[in-house]
């Protein structure tokens, strides 16, 4: 069954503050045209979501969702263009040091989706690596200490004899032994969260158990919690303890991955799940009249930003932004329409998430 | 299937010219296809799947070469014919269609300018006035977008302008590269549902390459799996998925992490292609197969008859291994 330990309880009953907590992160972008016909893309709205420690998040939806976005503020290579990212109980906004920001990075880097252009290739492996512990560890002193721990990272990846591996050029490893070297670079920094954009679409379908069943190792082993972005749904189901799905910039669904799948509320949700080619299940007919065209979120009108593929719009999808609302027990989702489960207690009705 | 045979390959085999000898990508490769069919041929990247399907159509290009073999289509030859007459029978008899049709459509020429292109390169061909807008409908597009660029559309759209491309002539046979590997999934799902759906109405057959075994699930009647440049089995799809008789088809399927059935751990493929320069001895497949035995490592199998299938592993042969045949000395270490 569902392990229902994992899911998160907010700030509310531990101590600590979560590990991650992003509050209406909102990221716009300035596009076309001369100085006063400005239009702005909005690639994230509102987005709110914590990420507990040792926790596995799946963050899925269709390319042009918002995913690599919210990545992307929380690598802090955007700034929000409202909204606020609190690290540890800490806002971002607030963190102004150049050592603080460097802590920062070095808690909470990233792996990237295309293993052949996220190494240099005219280096060796190890260079990448030495490079990340010069920077981000001093507490090894000598360059003998910063080879052992290469080695470990290298190890810790599942790559084996390191000191062979740590030798090579990226173009004599294959796409998965690439995709490690990302994860064990990261790992170098001794990271508390690593931001893991589509770390396994460009590898072959039977190297990318092996990447996932790596994430669970890290986790296990080392701690880490990981943000997993994906458009693959089974391998979200496959690693991650809580889903959120995103579409045309809003989080539109929370909660524990197998309520989500098993009972999915939003009707994007429900679009997506059927459309995922499932061998060992027979053909099931509904996402046939979808065309899968994503919506351009430009100067958006309010209201739901689904309604115009949605089977089930009313007229206060046409008007309203739905919020998120609780549905189930730790599962959200942003739909007028959306009916809760019957065990949920009829109390909690109100919306969640934004704590 | 009773149908007519139009597309049969025999003994193929593709070389490509390397510094250290002669690689062979494509080694003896045998396929039927017939009158509406769809075939879909899978396999890890490097098993050789894109360079068959470029050797049928005869895009291959050095270092490439057919170096022996036949593939008939239409009762010619096609690796006989020269330039000019395979330019007459390309998008008339049968056509291609890329992985990425973005960099497939020129970008600074409309999408109807490069349907009348292709439609001037075949005048002698005649087709009604209006075929680029009938086949723009077929695909679903308005045709109002004939007079788009190719990046003004999405990549859903861009990929059913190249379907509606190569549907200009009707051909009996449109070959496939990962078309929908670009795609969202639901995008992907919608286009696989068109495909199908145009095919029972005109009638042409189909090869569609992929790494993503399950997205041909419902979608292919005949399965050709492919590993190290030869057929490691083949079959009605339903049979392969449901009672796969090579160890490396078992292993593609139990790759794919289910979204419905139970939450178990998984173990993909250990290792990865041999490097075809150097294939390895006996059975290609050993040095990463699960059941291998001692006869794997020397002797080479052939595909033997499984059902309606067939699959090129010795546990399927005529005399075939058996429990009580010696385990070879590292896999027993490992096991125990």
């Amino acid at each position: 069954m569902t392990d229902l330990t994992t899911v998160p309880d907010a700030t509310a009953t531990s101590p600590r503050p979560p590990l991650l907590e992003a509050r209406l992160l909102t990221k716009h972008f300035s596009i076309g045209g001369g100085f006063f016909g400005r239009k702005k893309l909005h690639a994230v709205d509102d987005a709110s979501f914590v990420i507990n420690r040792g926790e596995i998040v799946a963050l899925a939806g269709e390319s042009g969702s918002g995913k690599s976005t919210i990545a992307r503020l929380l690598a802090r290579v955007y700034k929000p263009t409202a909204g606020e990212i609190y690290y540890d109980g800490q806002p971002l906004s607030r963190m102004r040091t150049r050592r603080s920001s460097q802590a920062y990075r070095s808690d909470v880097p990233m792996v990237f989706q295309d293993p052949f252009s996220s190494l240099n290739p005219a280096y060796r492996v190890s260079h990448g690596i030495m490079r990340g512990l010069r920077l981000h560890r001093p507490d090894l002193r000598t360059d003998a200490a910063r080879s052992a721990e290469a080695a470990r990272v290298v190890e810790a990846v599942g790559l084996f004899p390191a000191a062979d591996i740590l030798e090579r050029y990226p173009h004599e490893l294959s796409g998965g032994q690439r995709q490690r070297i990302g994860f064990a670079q990261a790992l170098a920094y001794r990271p508390k969260l690593i931001l893991a954009d589509e770390p396994v679409s460009m590898l072959d379908v039977s190297i990318r158990i092996g990447v996932l069943n790596l994430m669970s190792k890290l986790r296990a082993e080392a701690g880490v919690s990981f943000l997993y972005i994906t458009h693959d749904i089974a391998s979200a189901r496959y690693v991650a303890d809580r889903m959120l799905i995103m579409y045309a910039g809003h989080i539109v669904e929370s909660g524990p991955t197998e309520s989500v799948l098993a009972r999915p509320k939003h009707p994007y949700t429900q679009l997506l799940l059927s459309a995922v080619p499932d061998p060992r299940a027979p053909l099931t007919v509904g996402a046939d009249t979808d065309r899968g065209e994503p919506p351009k979120v430009v100067d958006p009108a309010p209201g739901c930003r689904f309604r115009f593929r949605c089977p089930l719009a009313i007229e206060v999808c046409h008007e309203v932004t739905p919020a998120l609302r609780l549905l189930g027990v730790g599962h959200t989702a942003a739909c007028h329409v959306a009916e809760p489960d019957a065990d949920l207690a009829p109390a909690t009705g109100a919306p969640t998430e934004t704590t | 299937m009773s149908s007519a045979r139009i597309l049969e390959v025999r003994d193929l085999q593709v070389t490509y010219d390397s510094a250290r000898g002669g690689v062979r990508a494509v080694d003896g490769v045998d396929l039927n296809v017939h009158r509406g069919e769809f075939v879909g041929v899978v396999g890890e990247s490097g098993c050789g799947k894109s360079t068959l399907l470029f050797a049928i159509a005869q895009l291959l290009s050095p270092p490439a070469a057919i170096t022996g073999g036949s593939v008939l289509f239409s009762g010619r030859n096609l690796v006989t014919l020269n330039d000019k007459q395979l330019r007459a029978m390309r998008w008339r008899d049968y056509s291609v269609v890329m992985q990425s049709a973005m960099n497939a459509l020129n970008p600074v020429r409309s999408i109807g300018q490069q349907f009348q292109d292709t439609l001037e390169a075949h005048r002698d061909t005649p087709v009604s006035d209006d075929r680029a807008v009938e086949v723009m409908r077929l695909v679903g597009i308005d045709p109002i977008h004939l007079k788009s660029y190719p990046h003004q559309l999405s990549g859903g759209m861009r990929q059913r302008a190249m379907i509606a491309m190569a549907l200009l002539f009707t051909p009996d046979l449109i070959i496939m590269d990962e078309p929908t590997s670009a795609l969202d999934v639901v995008a992907q799902r919608s286009l696989m549902v068109q495909i199908k759906e145009l095919q029972r109405e005109l009638g042409f057959a189909v090869i569609f390459v992929t790494h993503d075994m399950s997205l041909v699930s419902h979608f292919s009647d005949n399965l050709l799996v492919m590993y190290a440049g030869q057929v490691a089995e083949i079959g009605p799809t339903r049979q392969v998925f449901d009672s796969p008789a090579h160890p490396y088809s078992r292993g593609l399927l139990d790759a794919f992490p289910s979204i419905r059935g139970p939450r178990v751990e998984l173990t993909g493929i250990p290792g990865s292609p041999p490097d075809l320069a150097q294939p390895p001895t006996g059975c290609r497949f050993h040095p990463r197969c699960p059941l291998v035995k001692e006869r794997c490592l020397v002797e080479e199998p052939a595909l033997y008859p499984v059902g309606t299938a067939y699959a090129r592993c010795l546990w399927h042969a005529p005399h075939s291994l058996s429990l009580s045949d010696p385990i070879p000395l590292q896999i027993a270490v490992e096991t125990a």
